[in-house]
Protein backbone atom coordinates (compact mmCIF):
# COMPACT_ATOMS: atom_id res chain seq x y z
CA UNK A 1 0.00 0.00 0.00
CA UNK A 2 2.83 2.70 0.81
CA UNK A 3 5.60 3.29 -1.77
CA UNK A 4 6.02 4.46 -5.43
CA UNK A 5 2.97 4.31 -7.88
CA UNK A 6 1.09 2.57 -5.08
CA UNK A 7 -1.85 4.18 -3.35
CA UNK A 8 0.34 6.12 -0.94
CA UNK A 9 2.48 7.17 -3.62
CA UNK A 10 5.43 8.23 -1.92
CA UNK A 11 6.67 9.99 -5.52
CA UNK A 12 3.92 12.50 -3.94
CA UNK A 13 3.30 12.06 -0.14
CA UNK A 14 5.69 11.81 2.73
CA UNK A 15 4.68 9.08 4.25
CA UNK A 16 4.93 8.67 8.55
CA UNK A 17 5.08 5.06 9.82
CA UNK A 18 5.45 5.37 13.61
CA UNK A 19 5.38 2.18 15.83
CA UNK A 20 2.79 2.93 18.46
CA UNK A 21 3.65 3.84 22.40
CA UNK A 22 3.10 0.48 24.81
CA UNK A 23 4.62 -1.74 21.48
CA UNK A 24 7.77 -3.73 20.94
CA UNK A 25 9.16 -2.76 17.98
CA UNK A 26 10.38 1.12 18.39
CA UNK A 27 8.51 3.25 20.79
CA UNK A 28 8.27 2.96 24.55
CA UNK A 29 6.73 -0.05 25.55
CA UNK A 30 7.05 -2.99 28.60
CA UNK A 31 9.90 -4.59 27.16
CA UNK A 32 11.82 -1.43 27.27
CA UNK A 33 14.18 -0.06 29.98
CA UNK A 34 12.87 1.78 32.77
CA UNK A 35 15.48 4.64 33.15
CA UNK A 36 14.72 4.24 36.69
CA UNK A 37 15.42 1.10 37.30
CA UNK A 38 17.85 -0.18 34.77
CA UNK A 39 15.26 -2.66 34.34
CA UNK A 40 12.66 -3.52 31.63
CA UNK A 41 9.26 -2.06 33.00
CA UNK A 42 6.93 -4.98 32.83
CA UNK A 43 4.32 -4.85 34.84
CA UNK A 44 5.44 -1.35 36.18
CA UNK A 45 4.27 -0.22 32.74
CA UNK A 46 0.93 2.02 33.30
CA UNK A 47 -2.15 0.97 31.38
CA UNK A 48 -1.76 3.19 28.04
CA UNK A 49 -4.78 3.99 26.13
CA UNK A 50 -5.10 4.67 22.37
CA UNK A 51 -5.48 8.62 22.68
CA UNK A 52 -1.86 7.94 24.51
CA UNK A 53 -0.81 6.38 21.38
CA UNK A 54 -2.00 9.36 19.48
CA UNK A 55 -0.25 11.85 21.65
CA UNK A 56 2.81 10.47 21.45
CA UNK A 57 2.34 10.32 17.46
CA UNK A 58 1.23 14.11 17.94
CA UNK A 59 4.82 14.50 19.24
CA UNK A 60 6.30 13.33 17.07
CA UNK A 61 4.77 16.12 14.64
CA UNK A 62 5.90 18.50 16.65
CA UNK A 63 9.22 16.90 16.95
CA UNK A 64 9.21 16.73 13.23
CA UNK A 65 7.55 20.11 12.56
CA UNK A 66 4.84 19.48 10.68
CA UNK A 67 1.61 21.45 11.83
CA UNK A 68 -0.62 19.83 9.46
CA UNK A 69 -0.64 16.41 7.83
CA UNK A 70 -2.61 15.55 4.59
CA UNK A 71 -4.24 12.34 6.13
CA UNK A 72 -4.19 10.07 8.68
CA UNK A 73 -5.40 6.58 8.22
CA UNK A 74 -5.20 3.03 9.66
CA UNK A 75 -6.64 -0.34 9.49
CA UNK A 76 -8.60 -1.70 12.68
CA UNK A 77 -6.36 -0.47 15.82
CA UNK A 78 -4.77 2.04 13.35
CA UNK A 79 -7.89 3.36 12.33
CA UNK A 80 -8.59 4.21 16.02
CA UNK A 81 -5.73 6.07 15.99
CA UNK A 82 -6.37 8.13 13.32
CA UNK A 83 -10.21 8.81 14.16
CA UNK A 84 -8.86 9.95 17.94
CA UNK A 85 -6.12 12.16 16.00
CA UNK A 86 -9.03 14.12 14.08
CA UNK A 87 -10.55 14.42 17.43
CA UNK A 88 -7.60 15.19 19.76
CA UNK A 89 -6.14 17.63 17.36
CA UNK A 90 -8.64 18.65 15.18
CA UNK A 91 -7.04 21.26 12.50
CA UNK A 92 -3.80 18.84 12.38
CA UNK A 93 -5.39 16.34 9.69
CA UNK A 94 -7.39 17.33 7.10
CA UNK A 95 -8.62 13.64 5.88
CA UNK A 96 -8.93 10.94 7.40
CA UNK A 97 -8.75 7.43 6.46
CA UNK A 98 -10.48 4.69 8.59
CA UNK A 99 -10.12 1.28 7.03
CA UNK A 100 -12.16 -2.04 8.92
CA UNK A 101 -12.39 0.22 12.33
CA UNK A 102 -14.97 1.81 14.52
CA UNK A 103 -15.28 3.96 17.42
CA UNK A 104 -15.15 0.97 19.98
CA UNK A 105 -15.48 -2.43 19.64
CA UNK A 106 -17.86 -4.78 20.37
CA UNK A 107 -18.70 -7.13 23.65
CA UNK A 108 -17.81 -10.07 21.31
CA UNK A 109 -14.00 -8.52 20.31
CA UNK A 110 -13.65 -7.71 23.92
CA UNK A 111 -14.67 -11.35 24.86
CA UNK A 112 -11.83 -12.75 22.53
CA UNK A 113 -9.26 -10.52 23.25
CA UNK A 114 -9.87 -11.59 27.00
CA UNK A 115 -9.26 -14.95 25.98
CA UNK A 116 -5.92 -13.72 24.68
CA UNK A 117 -5.14 -11.88 27.44
CA UNK A 118 -6.06 -14.77 30.16
CA UNK A 119 -3.85 -17.04 28.24
CA UNK A 120 -1.19 -15.22 28.27
CA UNK A 121 -1.57 -14.68 32.28
CA UNK A 122 -2.16 -18.11 32.64
CA UNK A 123 1.10 -19.24 31.18
CA UNK A 124 3.53 -20.42 34.79
CA UNK A 125 6.47 -18.46 32.71
CA UNK A 126 4.66 -14.92 32.91
CA UNK A 127 5.59 -14.22 36.42
CA UNK A 128 3.21 -11.31 36.43
CA UNK A 129 4.96 -9.43 33.78
CA UNK A 130 7.99 -10.29 35.48
CA UNK A 131 9.92 -12.31 32.71
CA UNK A 132 12.55 -10.23 30.90
CA UNK A 133 15.42 -12.23 32.05
CA UNK A 134 13.64 -15.64 32.28
CA UNK A 135 12.06 -17.93 29.46
CA UNK A 136 9.16 -15.84 28.14
CA UNK A 137 5.35 -17.04 28.74
CA UNK A 138 5.23 -17.89 24.90
CA UNK A 139 3.08 -20.74 25.38
CA UNK A 140 0.18 -18.06 26.40
CA UNK A 141 1.39 -15.95 23.83
CA UNK A 142 1.13 -18.25 21.31
CA UNK A 143 -2.45 -19.24 21.81
CA UNK A 144 -3.92 -15.59 22.24
CA UNK A 145 -2.46 -14.68 18.62
CA UNK A 146 -4.19 -18.14 17.31
CA UNK A 147 -7.10 -17.06 19.07
CA UNK A 148 -6.88 -13.77 17.00
CA UNK A 149 -5.51 -14.94 14.11
CA UNK A 150 -9.26 -16.81 13.88
CA UNK A 151 -11.00 -13.90 14.40
CA UNK A 152 -9.10 -12.17 11.37
CA UNK A 153 -10.21 -15.21 9.05
CA UNK A 154 -14.20 -15.86 7.88
CA UNK A 155 -15.58 -19.36 7.48
CA UNK A 156 -15.30 -18.64 4.11
CA UNK A 157 -11.98 -18.36 3.89
CA UNK A 158 -10.92 -21.18 6.35
CA UNK A 159 -13.37 -23.20 4.37
CA UNK A 160 -11.35 -23.02 1.24
CA UNK A 161 -7.77 -22.65 2.86
CA UNK A 162 -8.04 -25.67 4.75
CA UNK A 163 -11.65 -27.08 4.96
CA UNK A 164 -11.35 -30.54 6.67
CA UNK A 165 -7.93 -31.65 5.08
CA UNK A 166 -5.67 -33.93 7.09
CA UNK A 167 -2.24 -33.13 6.93
CA UNK A 168 -0.52 -35.97 4.64
CA UNK A 169 0.50 -39.37 6.35
CA UNK A 170 -2.09 -38.69 9.25
CA UNK A 171 -4.69 -40.03 9.38
CA UNK A 172 -7.78 -39.76 12.61
CA UNK A 173 -5.52 -41.69 14.97
CA UNK A 174 -3.77 -38.79 15.94
CA UNK A 175 -3.76 -37.89 19.95
CA UNK A 176 -4.67 -34.90 21.43
CA UNK A 177 -1.41 -31.62 20.93
CA UNK A 178 -0.93 -33.86 17.77
CA UNK A 179 -2.06 -31.76 14.31
CA UNK A 180 -4.07 -33.50 12.31
CA UNK A 181 -6.14 -31.12 10.81
CA UNK A 182 -4.45 -28.50 8.24
CA UNK A 183 -6.20 -25.59 10.26
CA UNK A 184 -4.77 -26.67 13.29
CA UNK A 185 -1.05 -26.76 12.26
CA UNK A 186 -1.59 -23.44 10.56
CA UNK A 187 -2.70 -22.05 13.76
CA UNK A 188 0.27 -23.38 15.68
CA UNK A 189 2.50 -22.34 13.26
CA UNK A 190 0.73 -18.56 13.22
CA UNK A 191 1.10 -18.74 16.95
CA UNK A 192 4.94 -19.54 16.72
CA UNK A 193 5.92 -17.12 14.58
CA UNK A 194 4.69 -14.18 16.59
CA UNK A 195 6.19 -15.06 19.95
CA UNK A 196 9.08 -14.78 18.23
CA UNK A 197 8.59 -11.01 16.83
CA UNK A 198 6.07 -10.05 19.79
CA UNK A 199 6.21 -9.67 23.24
CA UNK A 200 3.66 -10.98 25.43
CA UNK A 201 3.24 -7.95 27.28
CA UNK A 202 2.87 -5.49 24.72
CA UNK A 203 -0.34 -7.97 23.60
CA UNK A 204 -1.70 -7.40 27.02
CA UNK A 205 -0.99 -3.74 26.87
CA UNK A 206 -2.02 -2.84 23.36
CA UNK A 207 -5.28 -5.30 23.41
CA UNK A 208 -6.38 -4.08 26.54
CA UNK A 209 -5.85 -0.61 25.15
CA UNK A 210 -8.15 -1.36 22.43
CA UNK A 211 -10.70 -2.74 24.66
CA UNK A 212 -11.00 0.33 26.65
CA UNK A 213 -11.17 2.84 23.14
CA UNK A 214 -14.58 4.45 23.31
CA UNK A 215 -14.59 7.64 21.11
CA UNK A 216 -17.79 8.57 22.70
CA UNK A 217 -16.09 9.36 25.84
CA UNK A 218 -14.87 12.41 24.15
CA UNK A 219 -18.47 13.63 23.42
CA UNK A 220 -19.42 13.04 27.08
CA UNK A 221 -21.34 9.65 25.36
CA UNK A 222 -22.29 10.94 22.28
CA UNK A 223 -19.95 9.89 19.41
CA UNK A 224 -21.67 12.70 17.12
CA UNK A 225 -20.35 15.16 19.44
CA UNK A 226 -17.22 13.67 19.87
CA UNK A 227 -16.72 14.34 16.22
CA UNK A 228 -17.90 17.41 16.03
CA UNK A 229 -14.60 18.45 17.26
CA UNK A 230 -12.97 17.14 13.95
CA UNK A 231 -13.20 19.05 10.77
CA UNK A 232 -11.28 16.24 8.82
CA UNK A 233 -13.01 14.93 5.78
CA UNK A 234 -13.58 11.45 6.37
CA UNK A 235 -13.58 8.07 4.25
CA UNK A 236 -14.76 5.33 6.57
CA UNK A 237 -14.19 1.72 4.73
CA UNK A 238 -15.84 -1.70 5.25
CA UNK A 239 -15.20 -5.06 4.24
CA UNK A 240 -18.14 -7.06 3.64
CA UNK A 241 -17.27 -10.21 5.56
CA UNK A 242 -15.36 -8.47 8.67
CA UNK A 243 -17.67 -9.89 11.82
CA UNK A 244 -14.65 -8.56 13.80
CA UNK A 245 -15.85 -4.93 12.67
CA UNK A 246 -19.08 -4.91 11.47
CA UNK A 247 -20.79 -3.38 9.07
CA UNK A 248 -23.33 -1.52 11.81
CA UNK A 249 -19.78 -0.58 13.82
CA UNK A 250 -18.70 1.18 10.47
CA UNK A 251 -22.28 2.99 10.11
CA UNK A 252 -22.06 4.07 13.44
CA UNK A 253 -19.55 6.14 12.51
CA UNK A 254 -21.00 7.45 9.21
CA UNK A 255 -24.14 7.90 10.56
CA UNK A 256 -22.78 10.46 13.14
CA UNK A 257 -20.42 12.38 10.67
CA UNK A 258 -23.32 12.66 8.52
CA UNK A 259 -25.60 14.08 10.67
CA UNK A 260 -22.52 16.11 11.85
CA UNK A 261 -22.87 17.70 8.46
CA UNK A 262 -18.97 16.39 8.15
CA UNK A 263 -17.71 15.67 4.69
CA UNK A 264 -17.86 11.91 5.24
CA UNK A 265 -17.74 8.95 2.49
CA UNK A 266 -18.31 5.62 2.88
CA UNK A 267 -17.48 2.54 0.98
CA UNK A 268 -17.95 -0.89 1.51
CA UNK A 269 -15.73 -3.39 -0.15
CA UNK A 270 -16.75 -7.09 -1.27
CA UNK A 271 -14.51 -9.41 -0.03
CA UNK A 272 -14.59 -13.02 1.28
CA UNK A 273 -11.60 -12.46 3.46
CA UNK A 274 -13.17 -11.28 6.97
CA UNK A 275 -10.98 -8.46 9.23
CA UNK A 276 -8.05 -9.72 6.87
CA UNK A 277 -9.31 -7.82 4.05
CA UNK A 278 -7.60 -4.67 4.83
CA UNK A 279 -4.51 -6.38 4.33
CA UNK A 280 -5.69 -8.25 1.16
CA UNK A 281 -7.52 -6.60 -0.42
CA UNK A 282 -5.25 -4.30 -1.90
CA UNK A 283 -6.52 -3.46 -5.73
CA UNK A 284 -9.92 -2.42 -4.68
CA UNK A 285 -8.88 -0.60 -1.45
CA UNK A 286 -6.10 1.38 -3.62
CA UNK A 287 -8.65 2.47 -6.14
CA UNK A 288 -10.71 3.57 -3.15
CA UNK A 289 -7.98 5.28 -1.46
CA UNK A 290 -6.21 6.62 -4.84
CA UNK A 291 -9.75 8.65 -5.69
CA UNK A 292 -9.96 9.96 -2.05
CA UNK A 293 -6.56 11.33 -2.02
CA UNK A 294 -7.19 12.88 -5.61
CA UNK A 295 -10.08 14.81 -3.97
CA UNK A 296 -8.07 15.67 -1.28
CA UNK A 297 -7.76 19.58 -0.78
CA UNK B 1 -13.01 20.75 -11.55
CA UNK B 2 -13.83 18.88 -15.32
CA UNK B 3 -16.68 16.92 -15.89
CA UNK B 4 -16.45 13.45 -16.92
CA UNK B 5 -19.75 13.33 -18.21
CA UNK B 6 -21.71 15.91 -20.28
CA UNK B 7 -24.18 18.22 -18.28
CA UNK B 8 -27.68 16.72 -19.15
CA UNK B 9 -30.35 19.18 -19.62
CA UNK B 10 -32.34 17.49 -16.70
CA UNK B 11 -29.74 18.42 -14.68
CA UNK B 12 -30.14 22.22 -15.74
CA UNK B 13 -33.38 21.69 -14.68
CA UNK B 14 -33.15 20.14 -11.34
CA UNK B 15 -30.52 23.46 -10.46
CA UNK B 16 -33.63 25.88 -11.16
CA UNK B 17 -35.84 23.93 -8.69
CA UNK B 18 -33.25 23.90 -6.06
CA UNK B 19 -32.50 27.12 -3.64
CA UNK B 20 -28.95 28.43 -3.31
CA UNK B 21 -27.39 27.10 -0.05
CA UNK B 22 -29.46 23.95 0.65
CA UNK B 23 -29.11 20.92 1.84
CA UNK B 24 -29.22 18.38 -0.69
CA UNK B 25 -29.15 14.35 -0.56
CA UNK B 26 -28.41 13.03 -4.20
CA UNK B 27 -29.95 9.45 -4.50
CA UNK B 28 -28.43 7.44 -6.95
CA UNK B 29 -25.74 10.21 -7.78
CA UNK B 30 -23.40 7.99 -10.22
CA UNK B 31 -20.49 9.99 -10.48
CA UNK B 32 -21.14 12.99 -8.79
CA UNK B 33 -21.86 15.75 -12.06
CA UNK B 34 -24.98 16.73 -10.63
CA UNK B 35 -24.41 17.17 -6.92
CA UNK B 36 -21.07 18.95 -8.25
CA UNK B 37 -22.88 21.47 -10.23
CA UNK B 38 -25.16 21.77 -7.53
CA UNK B 39 -22.00 22.91 -5.53
CA UNK B 40 -21.06 25.21 -7.57
CA UNK B 41 -23.74 26.98 -8.66
CA UNK B 42 -26.34 27.07 -5.92
CA UNK B 43 -23.07 26.73 -3.21
CA UNK B 44 -25.23 23.40 -1.62
CA UNK B 45 -24.80 21.14 1.28
CA UNK B 46 -24.62 17.75 -1.12
CA UNK B 47 -24.27 14.34 -0.18
CA UNK B 48 -24.58 11.58 -2.50
CA UNK B 49 -25.69 8.49 -2.24
CA UNK B 50 -25.10 5.10 -4.83
CA UNK B 51 -24.30 1.69 -4.90
CA UNK B 52 -21.56 1.38 -7.91
CA UNK B 53 -17.82 1.35 -7.39
CA UNK B 54 -16.62 3.55 -10.33
CA UNK B 55 -19.12 6.15 -9.54
CA UNK B 56 -18.50 6.19 -6.09
CA UNK B 57 -14.88 6.30 -7.10
CA UNK B 58 -15.67 9.55 -9.35
CA UNK B 59 -17.65 11.03 -6.85
CA UNK B 60 -14.46 10.57 -4.42
CA UNK B 61 -11.96 12.12 -6.68
CA UNK B 62 -14.69 15.48 -6.88
CA UNK B 63 -14.21 15.43 -3.24
CA UNK B 64 -17.87 14.73 -2.81
CA UNK B 65 -19.36 13.18 0.50
CA UNK B 66 -20.66 9.54 -1.01
CA UNK B 67 -22.29 7.05 0.93
CA UNK B 68 -22.42 3.02 -0.66
CA UNK B 69 -25.79 2.63 0.49
CA UNK B 70 -28.91 0.51 -0.81
CA UNK B 71 -31.79 2.68 -1.87
CA UNK B 72 -33.76 -0.28 -1.78
CA UNK B 73 -33.48 -0.74 2.23
CA UNK B 74 -34.92 2.52 2.60
CA UNK B 75 -33.40 5.76 3.93
CA UNK B 76 -34.29 4.59 7.73
CA UNK B 77 -30.19 6.25 8.03
CA UNK B 78 -31.38 9.66 7.47
CA UNK B 79 -33.40 11.82 10.34
CA UNK B 80 -36.73 13.13 9.43
CA UNK B 81 -36.08 16.76 7.63
CA UNK B 82 -32.81 16.41 7.63
CA UNK B 83 -32.07 17.82 3.79
CA UNK B 84 -34.11 20.70 2.20
CA UNK B 85 -34.04 18.33 -1.24
CA UNK B 86 -33.66 14.59 -1.59
CA UNK B 87 -33.28 14.29 -5.15
CA UNK B 88 -33.59 11.09 -7.02
CA UNK B 89 -33.20 11.62 -10.87
CA UNK B 90 -33.76 8.31 -13.21
CA UNK B 91 -33.50 5.77 -10.92
CA UNK B 92 -37.00 5.35 -9.36
CA UNK B 93 -37.69 3.06 -12.55
CA UNK B 94 -34.67 0.94 -11.38
CA UNK B 95 -35.83 0.15 -7.11
CA UNK B 96 -37.68 -2.22 -6.05
CA UNK B 97 -40.14 -0.45 -3.59
CA UNK B 98 -41.01 2.87 -5.30
CA UNK B 99 -43.73 3.84 -2.82
CA UNK B 100 -42.06 3.29 0.00
CA UNK B 101 -38.58 5.07 -1.45
CA UNK B 102 -40.55 8.19 -2.48
CA UNK B 103 -41.98 7.95 1.00
CA UNK B 104 -39.02 7.83 2.39
CA UNK B 105 -37.84 10.84 0.55
CA UNK B 106 -40.49 13.04 1.50
CA UNK B 107 -40.07 11.99 4.92
CA UNK B 108 -36.27 13.17 4.68
CA UNK B 109 -36.41 15.74 2.75
CA UNK B 110 -38.75 19.23 2.94
CA UNK B 111 -39.27 18.64 -1.07
CA UNK B 112 -38.33 15.68 -3.21
CA UNK B 113 -37.47 16.13 -6.50
CA UNK B 114 -38.26 12.85 -8.50
CA UNK B 115 -37.25 12.46 -12.31
CA UNK B 116 -38.04 9.34 -14.42
CA UNK B 117 -38.57 8.07 -17.95
CA UNK B 118 -42.15 7.88 -19.00
CA UNK B 119 -42.84 4.94 -20.36
CA UNK B 120 -45.98 6.05 -21.87
CA UNK B 121 -44.44 8.56 -24.75
CA UNK B 122 -46.59 8.18 -27.78
CA UNK B 123 -43.15 6.48 -29.71
CA UNK B 124 -42.69 3.73 -26.75
CA UNK B 125 -46.63 3.13 -27.15
CA UNK B 126 -47.21 3.02 -30.54
CA UNK B 127 -43.58 0.83 -30.55
CA UNK B 128 -45.08 -1.54 -28.67
CA UNK B 129 -48.61 -1.44 -30.49
CA UNK B 130 -46.79 -2.15 -34.08
CA UNK B 131 -43.95 -4.39 -33.28
CA UNK B 132 -45.48 -6.72 -29.98
CA UNK B 133 -41.98 -6.14 -28.57
CA UNK B 134 -41.28 -4.45 -25.64
CA UNK B 135 -39.79 -0.87 -26.85
CA UNK B 136 -36.52 0.55 -27.10
CA UNK B 137 -34.85 3.94 -27.59
CA UNK B 138 -31.99 6.25 -26.03
CA UNK B 139 -32.63 6.13 -22.61
CA UNK B 140 -34.30 2.67 -22.43
CA UNK B 141 -31.97 0.61 -24.60
CA UNK B 142 -32.28 -2.29 -22.76
CA UNK B 143 -34.12 -6.07 -23.56
CA UNK B 144 -36.86 -6.68 -21.09
CA UNK B 145 -34.80 -9.42 -19.62
CA UNK B 146 -32.05 -7.45 -18.84
CA UNK B 147 -33.12 -3.93 -17.62
CA UNK B 148 -32.57 -2.65 -14.91
CA UNK B 149 -35.57 -0.75 -15.09
CA UNK B 150 -38.16 -3.12 -13.19
CA UNK B 151 -40.80 -0.63 -12.56
CA UNK B 152 -42.37 0.75 -15.90
CA UNK B 153 -44.64 3.70 -15.31
CA UNK B 154 -46.54 6.59 -17.19
CA UNK B 155 -46.94 10.45 -16.22
CA UNK B 156 -50.49 9.39 -15.61
CA UNK B 157 -49.17 6.14 -13.61
CA UNK B 158 -46.97 8.80 -11.20
CA UNK B 159 -49.60 11.25 -10.52
CA UNK B 160 -51.94 8.74 -9.25
CA UNK B 161 -49.99 7.15 -7.02
CA UNK B 162 -49.15 10.60 -5.68
CA UNK B 163 -52.56 11.32 -5.04
CA UNK B 164 -53.42 7.82 -3.34
CA UNK B 165 -50.76 8.35 -0.92
CA UNK B 166 -51.16 11.07 0.00
CA UNK B 167 -47.79 12.86 -1.39
CA UNK B 168 -48.42 16.24 -2.38
CA UNK B 169 -47.15 17.17 -6.00
CA UNK B 170 -45.85 21.09 -5.87
CA UNK B 171 -44.67 21.23 -9.48
CA UNK B 172 -44.16 19.27 -12.66
CA UNK B 173 -42.06 19.59 -15.38
CA UNK B 174 -41.00 17.68 -18.47
CA UNK B 175 -38.57 17.00 -21.10
CA UNK B 176 -39.07 16.16 -24.78
CA UNK B 177 -36.96 13.37 -26.45
CA UNK B 178 -33.75 15.57 -26.47
CA UNK B 179 -34.12 17.00 -23.37
CA UNK B 180 -35.52 20.36 -24.09
CA UNK B 181 -38.22 21.63 -21.72
CA UNK B 182 -41.68 20.80 -23.20
CA UNK B 183 -45.06 22.07 -21.90
CA UNK B 184 -49.01 22.20 -23.74
CA UNK B 185 -51.12 19.90 -24.75
CA UNK B 186 -50.87 15.97 -24.43
CA UNK B 187 -48.21 15.89 -22.21
CA UNK B 188 -48.33 12.75 -20.85
CA UNK B 189 -48.18 11.37 -24.51
CA UNK B 190 -45.48 13.52 -25.67
CA UNK B 191 -42.82 14.12 -22.87
CA UNK B 192 -39.67 11.50 -22.59
CA UNK B 193 -39.07 12.59 -18.98
CA UNK B 194 -41.17 13.82 -16.27
CA UNK B 195 -39.28 16.00 -13.23
CA UNK B 196 -42.15 16.19 -9.74
CA UNK B 197 -41.28 18.03 -7.10
CA UNK B 198 -43.26 16.66 -4.24
CA UNK B 199 -43.92 17.14 -0.70
CA UNK B 200 -45.29 15.43 2.15
CA UNK B 201 -48.75 17.22 3.25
Amino acid sequence: MVGPGKAFDTNKYFVICANVLGGCKGTTGPSSIDPKSGKPYGPDFPLITIKDMVNCQLKLLDFLGIETVLAATGGSMGGMLALQMAVSAPGRVRNVIGVATSAHVSAQNIAFNEVGRRAIISDPHWYGGAYYDKTPPSDGLSIARMIGHITYLSDKTMREKFGRKVQSGKGFVAKFGEHQFEVESYLKYKGTTFTERFDANSYLYITKAIDLFNLEDEGGGSLAKALARATSRFLIIHFSSDWLFPEYQALELVDALKDNLANVSYRVIESNYGHDAFLLEEEALTRTIVSFLEGAK
Amino acid sequence: MGYRTKIKPDYNLIEGLVSTGAKVLDLGCGDGTLLSLLIERKQVKGVGVDIYEDGLNDCLKKGLSVLQLDLNKGLSRFKDGSFDYVILNMTLQATYNPLQLIKEMVRVGRKAIVGFPNFGHWKLVLSLLLKERMPKNKTLPYEWYNTPNIRLMTIKDFRVLCRESGIKIIGETFLGEDGEKIGGRLISWRAAEGIFELSSR
